[in-house]
């Protein structure tokens, strides 16, 4: 390493070493998980301690008292405790009644759905599980397979970990991106960043290789289908689109064999009358034969049900027949997405495979056809997300000469009159974006307004997500058209919405953080936290603690620097004061008291405030003289 | 509620500098960062051409604005200040969503020409759901719309999205034209009609991917 490092304004020095604690990357994936650590640029996935599998499967056992299995040996349950083995738990994450009903029978477990009346009155209604006995929201299922990766990791790396890089389909809608935070949360786990998983993979190959160009990440997993146009340039990464569909990935595979098989045995005279736990136990032998069909072209498999044992031959070619439509409906998304950027698959230097599910013959060859040319697969399709976001963890906590421009993956807007979206914002706008629209009342008097918000595409808002309502209160009485409301969108790095409201003649307003209706509310999160999290307040303290630390270092830093520039305007009063002063802010920034390094950092101030209106004085002075400023000095 | 139209960024007199919320010193009102401290600074009330060093003027060299937004990007974006204090790291949220906005802007001729419009103190003809009385123009699109509809195979559309390009970038050379010498009503006229035929543009590639998907 340089001995001496010229930063950048603001690429102020790297924390200082105890500052810096360990970041990883997860790779929260709806049928496996991956946690990775990335050192000097070189991530590397985290293994189980016998340095055997690096995939976690995201599937959670509950027994009766014990506490939550994650992993390999919940799935081994399957087979005798189906009812309290949940998996693919991430096709909830911030779902509600409408969506579960669409998937809730692909779902190998029993889903409470949420009331129509709860609905309607506005309230997060959050799907939650029957689960043996337990009552659970997909929230908690995540966070205890965040809780056993992140107890992977410290077992790993002999250290406490506390920071993540999470990734999720870049095509989360709002919803489904808070309630991976919030789920993070409840598991102890502060989120440096979320992430798109097709923007890790392409973090994990474009360091690699160095490339430049545009490329295209097509990610098939359990559950989701991804796609994503990324350009690199000069160390930027840039989405340029991005599109996909949150419910389509090698389960539905899964199940179109699944399907034939039952067909099958129909045909021969059986009719099965599957409950819950024949259902898991069907899919699971239906995934043995897409998986052996990978590498084979046919394969033989007993199905025993319900007393009756069939035999099948499945091969590649009938399978292929199966999955073609839901593989050419990958194939119509990827080419809508390249339509939308503009590009020609011809201009596409590179794909990347990223998935369990591009290992499957037909995907990879539908790919490549449309693309004319061979993806790239160096990298592991299981490791190569988890890796990528252990690299943007690094590059987070310890500096990077790369930059991840994201994109918004859906548009976001409001409901007009006669139930017309609006947008505020476009898909694949590049965030953080704040964007703001006016509107007027439409009766005379009006005194509230009804704020909807809505993502997706469609032009009609039933056709798009709810992800909150709020009402703007208070407004003045006016007549109709003439009230100024300014609603304001501001999507941060994390793709997370915050919506605000004003009326522009008198400054009345509102915000909220979008909340979605679908997600878990204030109340039951710090419940949840409190039952589930003995350490929560102290991790609040020391998060406090070390923001405080933070904030003072900062402080000190920038009055130094003051002094230094204009050492001319200091009296010797100022000096010692300022000096006495910093030397008790760091005193106490080494101690652990939070409340004295605030008090001791307001002390600094108030010490150095003559020498800083001396500061503003002499500078206003010199523009007064007319004087050009750059020429002092 | 009814839409009002895009709120608008007026540009008033700037002071030369303002107080740095972090070494409390004197900083240089357009600075993205404290030269004595380093701080990163509030966005501030820059126009759009000022913040990329530009001329006011349509004729703009996308590709060289868009260097200049990455390496402002490099400096700006929230992923720089994961570690920094929670005020600095709002800072950088603004500016960088600051940049993002007004590379956005620059980018597109429609969103330029109606920025130089209202920079210019010309209030722009509204945006899409608003009525456009120019019969000429409406003639048009109908006969675009009808066109787009009985093109019923991938390679008719495809000549439909080249031709509209094609009017497109002729019809961004005349609103150049327009704003060039002032004449702001001729400008407005022909930004509504490069709005119709960058959307018909659009909805004709829509109509090609959904040709392609069945
Ligand atoms: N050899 C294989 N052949 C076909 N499909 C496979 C193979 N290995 C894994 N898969 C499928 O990949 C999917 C899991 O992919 P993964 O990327 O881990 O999913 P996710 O990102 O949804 O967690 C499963 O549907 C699994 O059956
Ligand atoms: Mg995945
Ligand atoms: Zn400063």
């Amino acid at each position: 390493m340089a001995l001496l490092k010229i930063h950048e304004p603001g690429q102020t020095p790297l924390p200082h070493e105890d500052e810096r604690q360990l970041a990883v990357g997860i790779d929260l994936g709806t049928t496996n998980s991956v946690v990775a650590i990335s050192n000097d640029e070189k991530p590397e996935v985290l293994r189980d301690t016998s340095g055997g599998n690096a995939i976690v499967p995201s599937v959670v056992y509950y027994g009766a008292d014990d506490d939550p299995v994650v992993g390999e040996a919940a799935r081994d349950q399957i087979n005798d405790n189906a009812d309290r083995v949940v998996s693919s738990v991430k096709r909830l994450m911030g779902r509600g009644i409408a969506d579960v009903k669409s998937i809730a029978g692909t779902l190998p477990y029993h889903v409470e759905v949420p009331t129509e009346d709860a609905e309607k009155s506005g309230e997060p209604m959050m799907v939650r599980l029957n689960v043996g006995d337990r009552v659970l929201t997909p929230v908690e299922v995540s966070a205890d397979i965040l809780r056993a990766l992140r107890a992977r990791a410290e077992e790993s790396l002999g250290k406490p970990v506390e920071k993540a890089v999470i990734t999720v389909p870049a095509y989360f809608d709002d919803g489904a991106r808070t309630a991976t935070k919030d789920a993070a949360r409840l598991a102890g786990i502060e989120v440096l960043r979320l992430v798109n998983e097709p923007t890790a993979a392409a973090l994990a190959y474009g360091l690699d290789n160095g490339a430049e160009g545009l490329y295209a990440v097509y990610d098939l997993g359990g559950g989701t289908f991804d796609i994503s146009l990324l350009k690199m340039q000069k160390g930027v990464f840039q989405v340029k689109a991005t599109g996909g569909d949150a419910a389509l990935g090698g389960d539905d595979f899964d199940h179109a064999i699944a399907e034939h098989l039952l067909a099958e045995r129909k045909s021969g005279g059986t009719t099965d009358d599957l409950d819950a736990s024949d259902a898991k136990r069907l899919l699971k032998t239906a995934r043995k034969v897409k998986e052996a069909l990978t590498d084979a072209d046919s394969t033989e498999i007993t199905v025993s049900l319900g007393g009756s044992e069939t035999t099948h031959t499945v091969t590649r070619a009938e399978f292929d027949a199966m999955i073609a439509k839901l593989v050419s409906r990958t194939i119509a998304i990827t080419e809508q997405v390249l339509d939308d950027a503009d590009i020609l698959a011809d201009d596409v230097k590179g794909v990347v495979l990223v998935g369990g599910s591009t290992r499957v013959p037909a995907v990879r060859r539908a790919v490549a056809d449309l693309f004319e040319q061979d993806p790239l697969s160096d990298i592991d399709p299981d490791e190569v997300v988890a890796l990528g976001a252990a690299l943007q963890a690094e590059a987070l906590t310890g500096g990077s000469d790369n930059l991840l421009l994201d994109v918004t993956p859906l548009s976001l807007g409001l409901e007009t009159m006669g139930g017309i979206v609006e947008k505020v914002i476009d898909r694949n706008t590049p965030i953080p974006v704040a964007k703001a629209q006016e509107f007027t009342t439409y009766q005379d008097g009006q005194s509230a307004m009804m704020i909807h918000v809505v993502q997706g595409e469609r032009e009609m808002v039933d056709q798009c997500r709810s992800l909150a309502r709020f009402a703007l209160t208070g407004i003045p009485s006016m007549a109709a058209g003439a009230a100024r409301i300014k609603v304001t969108f501001n999507v941060d790095a994390d793709g997370l919405l915050t919506v605000s409201a004003r009326e522009e003649t008198t400054g009345t307003e509102q915000e909220v953080a979008v909340k979605p209706t679908y997600g878990i509310n204030e109340l039951d999160m710090a419940n949840m936290l409190r039952e589930s999290m003995v350490h929560a307040r102290e991790d609040m303290e020391m998060r406090l603690l070390t923001e405080a630390r933070v904030e003072a270092r900062r402080n000190v830093l920038a009055v130094q620097a003051a002094m230094n520039a204009d050492r001319a305007l200091l009296t010797s009063e100022d000096e010692d004061n300022i000096a006495g002063a910093i030397a008790k802010l760091e005193a106490a920034m080494s101690g652990e008291d939070r409340d004295l390094i605030n008090e001791q950092a307001e002390a600094l101030e108030d010490a150095s405030r003559p020498f800083a209106e001396a500061r503003m004085d002499a500078r206003i002075r010199q523009a007064l003289a007319g004087r050009n400023v750059d020429q002092v000095n | 509620m009814s839409n009002t139209g895009t709120s608008e960024t007026r540009t008033a007199e700037q002071p030369q500098h303002k107080v740095c919320w972090s070494c409390k010193g004197p900083v240089e009102a357009s600075a993205l960062f404290c030269d004595t401290c380093n701080a990163i600074q509030p966005p501030g009330q820059l126009d759009h051409f000022t913040r990329f060093g530009l001329e006011r003027t349509f004729l703009i060299d996308v590709d060289a604005i868009e260097a200049t937004y990455l390496k402002q990007q490099q400096l700006l974006h929230p992923d720089r200040f994961a570690s920094k204090s929670a005020r600095e790291q709002a800072l950088s949220s603004q500016q960088a969503a600051t940049l993002n906005g007004a590379f956005e802007t620059l980018k597109n001729p429609v969103a330029r020409a109606e920025y130089l419009m209202r920079l210019a103190g010309h209030e722009p003809e509204g945006g899409e759901g608003h009525t456009v009385n120019d019969p000429a123009l409406l003639m048009e699109a109908m006969e675009m719309r009808e066109a787009l509809h009985d093109a019923d195979d991938r390679n008719a559309v495809d000549a439909m999205i080249k031709d509209t390009r094609k009017a497109a970038r002729a019809c961004e050379k005349d609103v150049a034209e327009a704003l060039e010498q002032n004449a702001y009503d001729r400008a407005k006229k022909l930004t509504t009609r490069l709005r119709y035929l960058m959307k018909m543009t659009e909805e004709a590639r829509a109509k090609k991917s959904r040709l392609a998907a069945a």
